[in-house]
């Protein structure tokens, strides 16, 4: 069995199989699908809302949730959850600044971050797969004591003045020139841009891509979330692949935590209070299996895009409350857990 | 499973939460030697204890709820954000009407704790109804449910202070003891009543332990989870009026923030497995108990900051402890240290891993569970 589970991906598909893809496809497709119209409605209702450069000011805005998405997809295809993300990121950002403050080199402070949010993940990791405590009370745990720690070293936002995360924050790439026609009717150019923080969350998703679909421990991630005891039976090692997911969720909500700080040039201990559950709202509305192993980790990038479009309508909007964004989300989040019950429902039959 | 064994757990499970707890209280009472004074002014009670009571009143009430629900195999996150919408409807009907009069406050709190009812009577529906498992079906309200609060505040924070008839409720007194307190201790009274010496009970933690079997025997399983879920959301709304009463401002962003957290730790400390069934209300009323507690030493004697840091590690220390693993590796070790020469694979006869082994065995065969489900409708 192991062996047709090998890099390779030429394990015979049945025709069963080939309908479960088919599913699975329609839920990312019912995503895009959604995303779509957001923004036609977006652009009917508002003017500019799908101009080039409010297209990248959805990724640039919502930067860190990238991240934080891809980690929680790892989590959630191996049938875990992962509730310490928003605190990780916060505690990733106040240790970037505190060390910085301290008059630590930032070629110093961005490795020690990431290693700090790996080892609480690892931490859960071994909590979760050596002690088989659930999941959810062992990231519960980890989420008290990322804020906790956050607390212990700063109570306040610490601005940071480090060169390399002023340059982060401040540096635009140029994409390419727009013609945007403002309020009195006058044309004017300017360059689309977006930001390194950008980049980095793209290469951390592309990163994900390749590694869930292309190699050996993708897809003992799929194995594991989709029955463990099966996994286990095919000798495939359950141990490892769930406390690695943990670390790469940890990681992820590290870097979200540099992301963080570049985007902001703080670090506050407060802040990405409710972000697990954006991560997971992404992560659901992307098509993904809560129960797990069936979902991509794209489908989550489609769902950051649905969060970050629900938030521009607030931004385009100025008098429309925040509460409905939270409501949005919230219904979005049962359509596609409705959606998901009917899908697993059909199969089983 | 037969009975003695899990006599044993029984008392295993609430011996050490009240031995914690009153190691707590003595560390307290080692920092601060007049912890247990209570002093009677105006006729009404203050001190340590009264307000450690008081402030774990909210908790207790939502860790009630709680405790039945994880019962019944679920769980439900969205309390939080249950008391944020019954807390800040309340207070907005109170400011919006001017306050004072204890019908415009019986209104209020009336109509807060239908709406907290319908909450958990939606949660009930996803979970009971379309099957929807507990942790997803509850995060729906848990996004939404701020929001709806937010939207009923319209995003500002309320202040009602001009009602001492709402102030009653969070902040008061009655018969010189704190209103909350009667109050949850008399709803945590009735829980007991019902489901001790009544059925329900036996049918919440046969349904927790094995719903497939419990069916099989003639229980109907989904009016019990229903009703799980509409307490708590019902639990929920009380605790959410008690919040905005006592602080006497109403922040949807901020009421009963982590207070599903709280619960959660209060019914896992008090001896209720995650996994369902067996349930101790008296151990979740000792979590609450030792929860607030531990705030009090931790404020008291390192520092306010570091009472989260604190709480995660007891939850991480109470996790691996009820962890069967780990306790089959600390009764080793023991054991070691007494008979060296033992050969390590011997059988243990009376040993105490075996009754946890069999207690874990239900949740096994309900994970793998689906087997029979697919049988039985065919035969």
């Amino acid at each position: 069995m192991s062996t047709s589970l090998a890099p390779s991906g030429a394990a015979p598909r049945s025709r069963q199989r080939v309908g479960q893809r088919f599913e699975q496809y329609t839920q990312i497709g019912v995503t895009l699908l959604l995303l779509i119209i957001m923004l036609v409605v977006g652009r009917v209702l508002y003017p500019n809302f799908t101009s080039g450069q409010a297209i990248f000011d959805l990724l640039g805005k919502n930067v860190f949730l990238i991240p934080l998405a891809v980690g929680m997809t790892f989590v959630i295809l191996s049938g875990g959850i992962d509730l310490s993300v928003g605190a990780v990121m916060a505690l990733g950002s106040v240790i970037a600044a505190s060390l910085l403050q301290a008059g630590w080199s930032a070629a110093l402070v961005v490795p020690v971050v990431l290693l700090a949010a790996s080892t609480l993940g690892l931490v859960v990791g071994i909590m979760i797969s050596r002690f088989e405590i659930q999941p959810f009370i062992a990231t519960l745990a980890a989420m008290f004591l990322a804020r906790g720690l956050c607390l212990v070293i700063t109570d306040r936002s610490i601005a940071i003045d480090d060169g390399f995360f002023q340059r982060m924050n401040l540096a635009h790439i140029n994409l390419w020139e727009q013609e945007t026609v403002n309020l009195r009717g006058r044309v004017r150019v300017s360059d689309v841009y977006t930001t390194p923080s950008v980049v980095i969350a793209m290469a951390v998703l592309v990163v994900a891509f390749v590694v869930l679909h292309y190699s050996r421990f993708g897809r003992t991630v799929y194995a594991v979330g989709g029955n463990e005891p099966s996994a286990l039976l095919m000798g495939l090692r359950v141990d490892r692949t769930k406390i690695s997911v943990y670390v790469i969720s940890g990681l992820c909500a590290g870097i979200a935590g540099l992301l963080f700080a570049f985007y902001t040039a703080s670090g506050d201990p407060v802040v990405g209070i409710g972000y697990e559950l954006n991560a997971i709202a992404a992560v659901v509305i992307g098509g993904t299996l809560l129960s797990g192993g069936s979902g991509y980790v794209l489908g989550s990038m489609l769902g950051v895009l649905v969060l970050a479009t629900i938030y521009a309508y607030k931004e385009f909007d100025g008098d429309l409350n925040t509460g409905w964004t939270r409501v949005m989300i919230g219904v979005l989040v049962l359509f596609f857990i409705v959606l998901q019950r009917l899908v697993t429902t059909r199969r089983r039959r | 499973m037969n009975a003695a064994p899990m006599k044993k757990i029984t008392g295993n499970r609430l011996l050490w939460p009240a031995v914690v707890l009153i190691a707590l209280l003595l560390a307290n009472l080692l920092w601060n030697h007049s912890f247990f004074d209570i002093t009677a002014r105006d006729g009404n009670l203050y001190g340590a204890p009264v307000d450690i009571l008081r402030r774990a009143a909210p908790i207790v009430l939502v860790a009630l709820g709680m405790t039945l629900v994880i019962a019944t195999r679920g769980i439900d996150l969205s309390v939080g954000a249950v008391a944020a919408i019954s807390g800040s409807w309340a207070s907005m009907y109170i400011i919006s009407e001017g306050g004072a009069s204890v019908g415009v406050v019986l209104t209020a709190v009336a109509v807060a704790l239908l709406m907290a009812l319908l909450a958990g009577a939606w949660n009930g529906f996803l979970v009971a109804v379309l099957g929807i498992q507990p942790i997803v079906a509850t995060l729906v309200l848990m996004v939404a449910g701020r929001g709806l609060a937010q939207v009923i505040t319209n995003e500002k924070i309320l202040y009602p202070d001009n009602s001492p008839a709402y102030k009653l409720i969070g902040g008061g007194y009655l018969l010189a003891v704190p209103f909350s307190i009667l109050l949850a201790g008399s709803i945590f009274a009735l829980t007991a009543v019902l489901t001790r010496k009544t059925a329900l009970g036996t049918l919440i933690e046969s349904v927790g332990v094995n719903p497939e079997a419990s069916r099989l025997a003639g229980v109907r399983a989904r009016p019990i989870i229903f009703l799980a879920y509409v307490f708590s959301g019902l639990c929920a709304g009380l605790a959410g009026l008690m919040l905005t009463s006592n602080s006497t401002s109403a922040d949807p962003n901020s009421i009963g923030l982590f207070i599903e957290l709280d619960a959660i730790l209060a019914v896992v400390i008090g001896g209720t497995s995650l996994a369902g069934g067996r349930f101790s209300l008296a151990g979740t009323l000792i979590g609450a108990f030792i929860i607030e507690t531990m705030d009090a030493f931790v404020v008291i004697a390192i520092s306010a900051r570091s009472t989260d840091v604190f709480k995660a590690c007891v939850v991480i220390v109470v996790c691996l402890l009820q962890s069967s693993r780990v306790r089959a590796w600390l009764l080793n070790v023991l054991r070691w240290g007494r008979r060296p020469n033992r050969p390590r694979h011997e059988p243990r006869p009376p040993a105490a891993p075996d009754p946890r082994d069999s207690a874990a065995v239900p949740d096994a065969a309900g994970a793998s569970g689906a087997l029979p489900v697919k049988v039985t409708p065919s035969s």
